[in-house]
């Protein structure tokens, strides 16, 4: 059985269109301290950093961890990437976490970035070989087709997308560090934004985001020495599959429902909508939130949206997703899943402030990425497994 | 325009001017590429200095400090059309700047860029903005030795360029030479028994390379679609339309656009045939197919295609 791994320190930068003010190491080292100070640590305390952000072509940065090493205190420690596309904020922390449940270090380090008003995160995903012509305009341009047979499959209304838009706004609200805050969003407004790929509206739809987010992470006798209340690592889950192959579904797709199974099965979860008390869930077009609340098993198949339209997951419903406002709200993609994994941990550590979950005690973080490809989950716990 | 003076008045080789030791500390430490300024018996630090203190009348304490060279816009004033006297040919601003540990602004030209006579100012001339000297290499003693005052650096630009020599290998060469034939070829994996297409030569779910080459028809139905309001370069017009075409016989879809109906028609479970380019315009690439479009035939139910989405 695996050493227990608690989460001391969590820190996050303001997620902003531009962040003109911070180099990209500046950036990074603004969540870093935070999540040090947050630990009552210091650099030289670190054993390890694992680092994690979206593909080299955002930023055109080739290889950042070599540059950035000596910025996130790695001088003379292990240092490693994590590359798995718009997930790799989630699989980050789990390699991070795998290092402290294997014993072999006390406390690691990791840290999740995109800047993405350095580059052009849609032409980093158009750029094709000369061999394949591909129509895909980015990520909505990918995903808007896959929404589309969701709403066939599940027979959805088309206001759903829209309510979700509007929850996650709001919760974003009373989130210090989100960075869409549109006070008196409403159904209506959204609906009245243009298609872009239709069914995809523009505000139900991601913004672009700079920003950073860091942890510690730590055994259980560094965690005892730690100034506030650690959060526990749970379960940890990572799957993946090909984006194109016969049989694939595309809408709830295989790799979301093992990994989900994988991550229930080490917390002991059978129930996910009962036994957990708030999802950060990553949810970069509103109608992802139906969608995965089917694939991560909340509800039957078809019966996402009924759970969403019911307001079942806004920050009073029995099971809150995105408190944080999620992705919907701030969206650095490289730093993305983490954020998600970093805020299920703030709640169950009673740290979440405005958006605080009552009572918060078992909490989902969940990454996905690429070609809804990649995942990776974890559950914290307030009390050590 | 102005008309030309008919009278003109020019003393021989200009008045002289003595500056005295404040000024001329000034001008002297000026020409060494170095600001000065003066403190008051107050504790202010006047720049340029002065040799009476200007509230109290007073002399300055003939203390000097070394202020700048980097400083702060405290207001300014855009010149849309420079006068051929002006410091600079191009649309500037003169700029109120106090040195940093100054408590006074001197003015001087702030250049920010190339623009366009008549040009507006740029968003990013504010109050507030750091600037700093640009010296002139030939130094004389006076405030000309600063040609100008420039941004800060807040940005740089890195050009990037990547150059590869890609080859794509049998299965796709294969595959290409057949789209250059007019001919749409997968292949068969004895596992599943699917026809993966384009052919990759393995099947990526069961692992295991392929046996058969299947060619497939030209014909087949869309399971889902998006309608693209952004442009793009690759597609004729917005909106354009990007499909999951399922070809009759194969396992899997393809990504194509779908043209030859308004976007607003395209319906899950149309029927729909590739339209080539004229044969000569044919090479090793998918682009010889320019699109699919509506094939005269009934849709299919979403039973049927419901699977592969």
């Amino acid at each position: 059985m695996a050493n227990a791994c608690a989460i001391i320190g969590i820190g996050q930068t303001a997620y902003k269109t531009k962040r003109l003010d911070v180099s990209m190491a500046g950036l990074l080292r603004e969540a870093a301290r935070r999540a040090l100070d947050d630990a009552g640590l210091t650099w030289k305390d670190i054993d390890a950093v694992v680092v994690g952000k979206a593909p080299d072509l955002f930023e055109g940065v080739m290889m950042p961890e070599p540059y950035l090493a000596d910025a996130i205190g790695a001088t003379g420690k292990p240092l490693m990437r994590v590359h798995t596309a718009g997930s790799v904020g989630g699989s980050t922390a789990i390699v991070a976490a795998s290092l402290i449940q294997g014993g072999v270090h006390e406390r690691v380090l990791t840290i999740a970035w995109e800047k993405q008003s350095e580059s052009n995160a849609t032409w980093a995903l158009t750029v094709n070989s000369p061999f394949t012509t591909s129509l895909v305009v980015g990520a909505g341009g990918y995903f808007a087709p896959h929404i589309r047979a969701y709403m066939r499959r599940s027979g959805a209304p088309d206001h759903i997308g829209a309510l979700v838009a509007v929850k996650d706004r709001e919760n974003a609200l009373k989130n210090p560090y989100a960075h869409l805050k549109i006070p008196g969003i409403s159904r209506e407004m959204v609906e009245m934004t243009p298609m872009l790929w239709e069914p995809i509206r523009y505000l139900e739809t991601c913004p672009s985001s700079d920003g950073a987010c860091a942890m510690v992470l730590a055994s259980e006798d560094a965690a005892k020495k730690a100034p506030n209340r650690p959060a526990w690592v749970h379960g940890t889950a990572m799957r993946s599959e090909p984006m194109m192959f016969a049989g694939r579904d595309t809408v709830s797709p295989q790799g979301g429902k093992d990994c989900a199974a994988d991550v229930y099965r080490q917390a002991g979860i059978t129930d996910p909508r009962r036994e957990l008390d708030c999802a950060e869930v990553y949810v970069p077009f509103s109608w992802y939130e139906p969608m995965w609340l089917e694939n991560l098993g909340f509800c039957g198949e078809g019966e996402g949206w009924k759970l969403t339209e019911s307001g079942a997951t806004a920050l009073d419903g029995d099971i809150p997703w995105n408190a944080s406002g999620g992705v919907l709200s701030s969206n650095p993609i490289g730093a993305s899943g983490m954020i998600r994994f970093a805020e299920a941990a703030l709640q169950v550590r009673g740290q979440a402030g405005e958006h605080q979950v009552d009572g918060a005690r078992r909490a989902l973080g969940h990454a996905y990425g690429g070609g809804a490809q990649f995942f990776s989950m974890w559950i914290v716990g307030s009390e050590k497994p | 325009m102005p008309s030309e003076p008919n009278h003109i008045l020019e003393f021989p080789g200009g008045y002289t001017r003595s500056v005295g030791p404040v000024i001329g500390r000034f001008f002297s430490d000026l020409r060494d590429g170095r600001l000065t300024g003066v403190r008051t018996a107050a504790g202010k630090v006047l720049v340029p200095p002065a040799e009476y203190d200007p509230e109290t009348s007073e002399d300055t304490t003939g203390e000097y400090v070394e202020v700048g060279p980097a400083g702060t816009v405290t207001t300014w004033s855009w010149v849309p059309r420079p006068l051929k006297e002006h410091p600079l040919d191009r649309p500037f601003a003169w700029a109120l700047i106090r040195p940093d540990g100054a408590d006074t602004a001197l003015l001087h030209a702030l250049d920010v860029g190339v623009f366009e006579e008549g040009a507006k100012p740029p968003k990013f001339l504010k109050t507030g903005m750091r600037v700093r000297p640009k010296w002139r290499d030939e130094r004389t003693g006076g405030i000309g030795d600063i040609e100008c005052f420039l941004p800060e650096v807040t940005m740089i630009n890195a050009p990037t360029r990547l150059e590869y020599r890609m080859k794509g290998g049998r299965t796709l060469q294969r595959f290409l030479e057949g789209v250059s034939e007019g001919r749409i070829l997968g292949d068969r994996c004895p596992v599943c028994e699917q026809v993966i297409v384009p052919m990759k030569g393995i099947c990526p779910r069961d692992g295991v390379p392929t046996t058969e080459e299947v060619e497939l028809p030209h014909t087949g139905t869309v399971t889902t679609f998006a309608v693209n309001n952004i442009p793009d370069p690759r597609a004729p017009e917005v909106p354009f339309v990007s499909a999951y075409v399922l070809l009759d016989g194969a396992g899997l879809t393809m990504l194509t656009l779908v043209a030859g109906i308004p976007a607003d028609q395209v319906r899950m479970g149309m029927r729909v045939k590739a339209a080539w380019r004229p044969r000569e315009e044919w090479g090793r690439t998918m682009n010889n197919i320019k699109w699919f479009e509506p094939l005269d035939e009934p849709d299919l139910p979403f039973e049927a295609i419901k699977d592969y989405t």
